[in-house]
């Protein structure tokens, strides 16, 4: 139950079309706010290579080239920042995690998303496997930029965007689920916006 | 690192307004007397919700400007494009209530076990985390010493200008104005780049940690700045906020 705020008058209602489409608390962004918790990396494309670990052994590993090679999808999607941004129709191009854990051959009830810059995340398989989820490299026709996560993030849009890791690098297979950065530092352990799943205890 | 336990659920909860004071013509400090509240870190935020009589609702996170200890203060820049900013700093009065949940972040937060040398990195309102910061440093008596250099548009937009420029022994406070500055003004002008940053910040040979507030080109010209005098990255903490005017 909402206490009502004297004299405050809305300014920037969602149209009726758009509301169910915004998950609770969220209101609409135009613009691509940046939220990361330290600097930008900028690793050069011929280091990087994105791996699926699991037990302390490299499953499988791409290199820029190799990843890139992989088959891409054309992904179009709402996503919902625990900040209150929601941006609407979002487009992006990456290769489903599925793919990836098809060809590393990995299994397990849990990922950990390991990051340049020692960013993690944690998430069920089941969140990243059955097309919802992907290693996102492009962004609205181009490369994806560096503060936005480029050279690829992590692409999970059903849940708050914190675990789409920026500057991923790979998925640990866990078999229990540990809390990532953030959900270390209070933030939900699973994230979901229809559920506002912000901090821990939501 | 050091972690938070958020104790269970943070709830919502009406906090009265005890006073809205002005830091400059567009930026209001709001203190506020929650029924609930155990206390806080410096660096943390607290979530703000507002309610329209038909049942809307607007919430936003806003940096806590006070020291721990002290009564909890946001201050709130108003954006005239905004939706709660104009009514925090515009509408609000002593006397209402404001429903807020916090404290809230564990990652953006110094204490006096955390030591320094401290580079502090401010761009506009990115220095309202960073200021309770710095009052907590004094009122703990912690010998971390500080420097804060503080870019802002021009000097009449300096929040908190007088009690910055109040602070002492181990203590300094530098400027940098993009836009307009007084006549016969001596500090810095123009945006934050590495002459600056190397002239300002403390050396990366003093093991300094870093905090960077403010909006996402500047932090990101500041963390990268600073990367690149060589201050380790698990050393630079950031908090950006976006164009578009969220926090």
């Amino acid at each position: 139950m909402s206490l009502a705020s004297r004299g405050f008058r809305p300014q920037h209602r969602a149209p009726a079309g758009e509301q169910a489409r915004l998950p609770p608390g969220q209101h609409l962004t135009g613009g691509f706010p940046v939220l990361s918790a330290g600097p930008t990396p900028r690793t050069p494309l011929e280091e990087w290579t994105f791996s699926i670990t699991q037990a302390g052994q490299v499953k499988k590993s791409w290199t820029w080239a190799e990843f890139r090679a992989l088959p891409s999808q054309a992904v179009t999607a709402d996503i919902h920042c625990v900040t209150r941004w929601s941006k609407f129709d979002t487009e992006w191009r990456g290769v489903p995690v599925d793919r990836l854990l098809v060809e590393a051959a990995g299994d397990a009830p849990y990922v950990m998303a390991f990051c340049d810059g020692g960013y993690t995340t944690n998430l069920p398989v089941a969140d990243v496997t059955g097309g919802r989820a992907w290693i996102a490299y492009g962004y609205d026709g181009g490369p994806l930029d560096p503060e936005h996560g480029g050279p690829a993030r992590l692409l999970v849009p059903h849940l708050y965007f914190w675990k789409s890791a920026k500057w991923v690098r790979g998925l640990d297979l866990r078999e229990t689920d540990e809390p990532g950065f953030w959900e270390r530092y209070g933030y939900h352990i699973y994230g979901d916006p229809w559920k506002q799943q912000r901090y821990a205890g939501d | 690192m050091e972690t938070t336990a958020i104790r269970g659920r943070l709830n919502w909860q009406a906090a009265r307004v005890i006073s809205v004071s002005w830091e400059t013509a567009s930026v209001a400090t709001i203190e506020l007397e929650p029924p609930d509240w155990a206390g806080h870190r410096a660096g943390q935020h607290v979530d703000v919700r507002l309610t329209a009589e038909d049942g809307y609702t607007a919430e936003r996170s806003y940096s806590i400007a006070s020291a721990p200890g002290e009564p909890l203060a946001i201050t709130v820049e108003r954006l005239e494009d905004g939706e709660v900013s104009p009514y925090l700093a515009g509408e609000l009065r002593a006397g209402d209530e404001l429903e807020l949940r916090g404290p809230i972040g564990g990652y953006f937060v110094w204490g006096p076990s955390d030591g320094g040398p401290l580079t502090l990195l401010a761009g506009g309102s990115g220095v309202v985390p960073l200021r309770s910061m710095l009052r907590h440093r004094v009122s703990t008596r912690s010998g971390a010493q500080a420097r804060l250099l503080y870019s802002a548009r021009g000097w009449e937009d300096v929040i908190y200008r007088d009690e910055l420029g109040q602070y002492g022994d181990g203590i300094r406070v530098s400027y940098t104005l993009t836009r307009s500055h007084p006549p016969g003004w001596t500090g810095h002008t123009g945006r934050i780049d590495s002459a600056l940053l190397a002239e300002v910040a403390w050396p990366a040979g003093a093991n300094p940690l870093a905090y960077i507030c403010g909006p996402t080109s500047f932090v990101e010209a500041a963390a990268a700045g600073l990367v690149g005098l060589g201050y380790p990255p698990e050393r630079v903490k950031t908090e950006r906020f976006g164009a578009t005017g969220g926090r």
